[in-house]
């Protein structure tokens, strides 16, 4: 490397100029296609086949015949596919500000340490972002066992947490935020260092007091590009819950906690509907698309601003 | 007398922040103290809070009587094979669209771009045709093909790229370097940071990976650790200990990764989110 650099050097120095050369491609083929391939057959596709399986009566293995708009119409009239959606926004409810506030909370009480005791803080708030999710819901299954769990056992209380209908929900949205935060806090520390040292200083030398006047004149504004970011982050991948439902409800109690993505994945795999199981997903992915479309949005405007 | 008030309060702050990492963390403390102890003093009242004495019937158990061995090298090769792939492909397309001027170079760039908008979960039944037509389900091609598409490297890359200085490569190619010793020789030794980073961040992600390796793979022996743990219970109904036992065998090798790379994982976060 230090060899190819000073040769550089030299020849830069000898003032010798690159000719315009004709496109090489052969090499852009090569460079570029192994990847496009790729994303071709395994992203762009599949997207595009979704469309197309949304009018078909197509089983799992995408055997099946034309049938017009029935998916739709079967959608529109679907109950279980309304209530998914709606379980699906009540998760996004508890869980998007309140794990992008304490992602916030968690960033300020690191920052604010020093050295080796930064190290640690950060290591055990980040921690559980590690960790696969079927992990984190096997220790919760057990954390908070109606008979024997630790939790019931600290507040001395009985409730069976993934199965009580009015639990469960607010339950599987705690373990997502357990799981998701350590995530948050680490945009928002990127965001809480890039701000000038100067203005705290200024701040204070102004008198401007209070912890809290700083942080509602000079800390939050400055912060909100990540806020925003933060926050749409987590709605995209919040909409897309499936793996802790499935994994510490199974959509009950008596299908509470089923979410839209858990309802396309019983419709394709347990009853082999892939035509349908198409159109819930189509729908969902509509739905995510105007939140990126809103994000762009957003950050279109605080551009221009 | 301020500063002796101030490192008072810097104190109490630092020992308040320690307490909260460790009421956070407490869930996965009693994990591994659950792991180390058996069946009976599971239901014990008050509980166990330290495991004394450590007991490893669980772990041996768990390493025994399920294919948990198995699974790991599943995890291993599987993601080993996705975060090597992933880097090298994307690697070199973001050269080339950074570094040479081609007729196509920003319709190529905002075709990956649009990639940024398709939610992964929402293609898995088309997904899931298309790698049975080709007959890659319960297979390693079936877990790993469908997550090299990660079009958030390529602009990663192809921003690094972009970032480096012109008369590098000029020269370079003075020297009769071709683009593909440019990419390798000098670019690649001069982001082996980010190339590291990135290196960490896709080996956690493809490891922990639940969703599509669970829809892929459906026999037991080519299952990943993640999926392969939530078989454990319905094997031999629920026994915590060992349920903890495989937990903590399955998030073992991201964990430690996590505690020796810190800084690499978190610059890898920030980088695939666009922050920095």
């Amino acid at each position: 490397m230090a060899s190819i650099s000073t040769e550089a050097g030299a020849l830069t120095v000898q003032g010798v100029r690159p000719s315009k050369k004709r496109t090489p491609w052969l090499t852009v083929i090569l460079l570029v296609a192994p990847f496009l391939i790729v994303y071709a057959a395994f992203l762009l596709y599949p997207t595009v086949r979704v469309i197309m399986l949304s009018f078909t009566n197509a089983d799992i293995a995408g055997k099946g015949s034309y049938i017009g708009t029935a998916n739709y119409v079967k959608l529109w009239k679907d109950p279980l596919f309304w209530a998914s959606l709606w379980h699906t926004i009540y998760f996004i409810l508890l869980t998007v500000v309140p794990n992008t506030a304490l992602g916030l909370i968690f960033g300020l009480i690191v920052v604010r340490q020093k050295r080796i005791l930064r190290g640690i803080v950060l290591v055990l708030l980040f921690m559980p972002y590690i960790l696969p999710v079927s992990v984190v819901t096997q220790i919760y299954l057990w954390v908070l066992s109606a008979a024997y769990g630790i939790v019931n056992f600290i507040f001395n209380v009985r409730i069976n947490w993934f199965q009580d209908p009015y639990w469960a929900m607010p339950s599987v949205a705690f373990v997502t935020i357990w799981w998701t935060v350590g995530f948050n806090m680490l945009l928002f520390i990127a965001g809480l260092e890039a701000i000038p040292r100067e203005y705290y200083e200024a701040a204070s030398l102004d008198g401007a007091g209070g912890g809290l006047r700083v942080f509602r004149y000079i800390t939050w504004p400055l912060v909100w590009p990540v806020t925003s970011l933060v926050l749409v982050l987590q709605l995209i991948s919040q909409w897309q819950i499936f793996n802790q439902v499935y994994l510490l409800t199974n959509g009950g109690p008596f299908n509470k906690t089923i979410v839209v993505l858990m309802y396309m994945y019983q419709q394709a795999f347990t009853r082999y509907k892939g035509g349908y199981a198409a159109t819930i997903s189509l729908a969902l992915f509509v739905l995510i698309l105007l939140t990126s479309l809103v994000q762009i949005r957003l950050l279109r405007f605080r551009g221009n601003t | 007398m301020t500063t002796r008030g101030q490192s008072l309060a810097n104190t109490v702050t630092g020992f308040l922040s320690v307490a909260i990492g460790l009421v956070w963390i407490f869930p996965l403390y009693w994990a591994v103290n659950t792991s180390f102890t058996v069946d009976e003093k599971t239901a014990q009242i008050p509980p166990y809070w330290f495991p004394a004495p450590i007991l490893l019937d669980a772990f041996k158990y768990v390493i025994k009587n399920t294919a948990i061995i198995r699974w790991y090298l599943n995890s291993v090769i599987t993601s080993v094979a996705i975060a090597g792939c992933v880097l090298l492909l994307t690697m070199m397309c973001g050269y080339a669209l950074s570094q040479i001027r081609f007729r196509g170079r920003r319709f190529v760039f905002l075709a990956i771009l649009a990639g940024f908008m398709i939610p992964g979960a929402t293609n898995v039944v088309p997904l899931f045709m298309f790698m049975n037509s080709l007959g890659m389900v319960n297979s390693y091609w079936g877990v790993i093909l469908p997550q090299l598409a990660s079009p958030i490297a390529v602009v990663i890359y192809k921003q690094f790229f972009d970032q480096m200085p012109g008369e590098l490569s000029d020269a370079a190619k003075m020297d009769g370097a071709t683009d593909l010793r440019i990419l390798f020789r000098l670019f690649l030794p001069l982001n082996w940071g980010i190339t590291w980073a990135l290196a960490i961040i896709l080996f956690i992600w493809s490891w922990n990976n639940f969703f599509w390796p669970f829809i892929v793979i459906s026999k037991t022996p080519m299952m990943t650790i993640p999926v392969g743990i939530t078989q454990v219970q319905s094997w031999y109904g629920i026994a915590y200990p060992r349920q903890m036992a495989s937990a903590v065998l399955a998030a073992l090798p991201t964990a430690v990764l996590f505690v020796i790379f810190q800084r690499r994982v978190a610059q890898g976060v920030a980088i695939t989110s666009g922050i920095k």
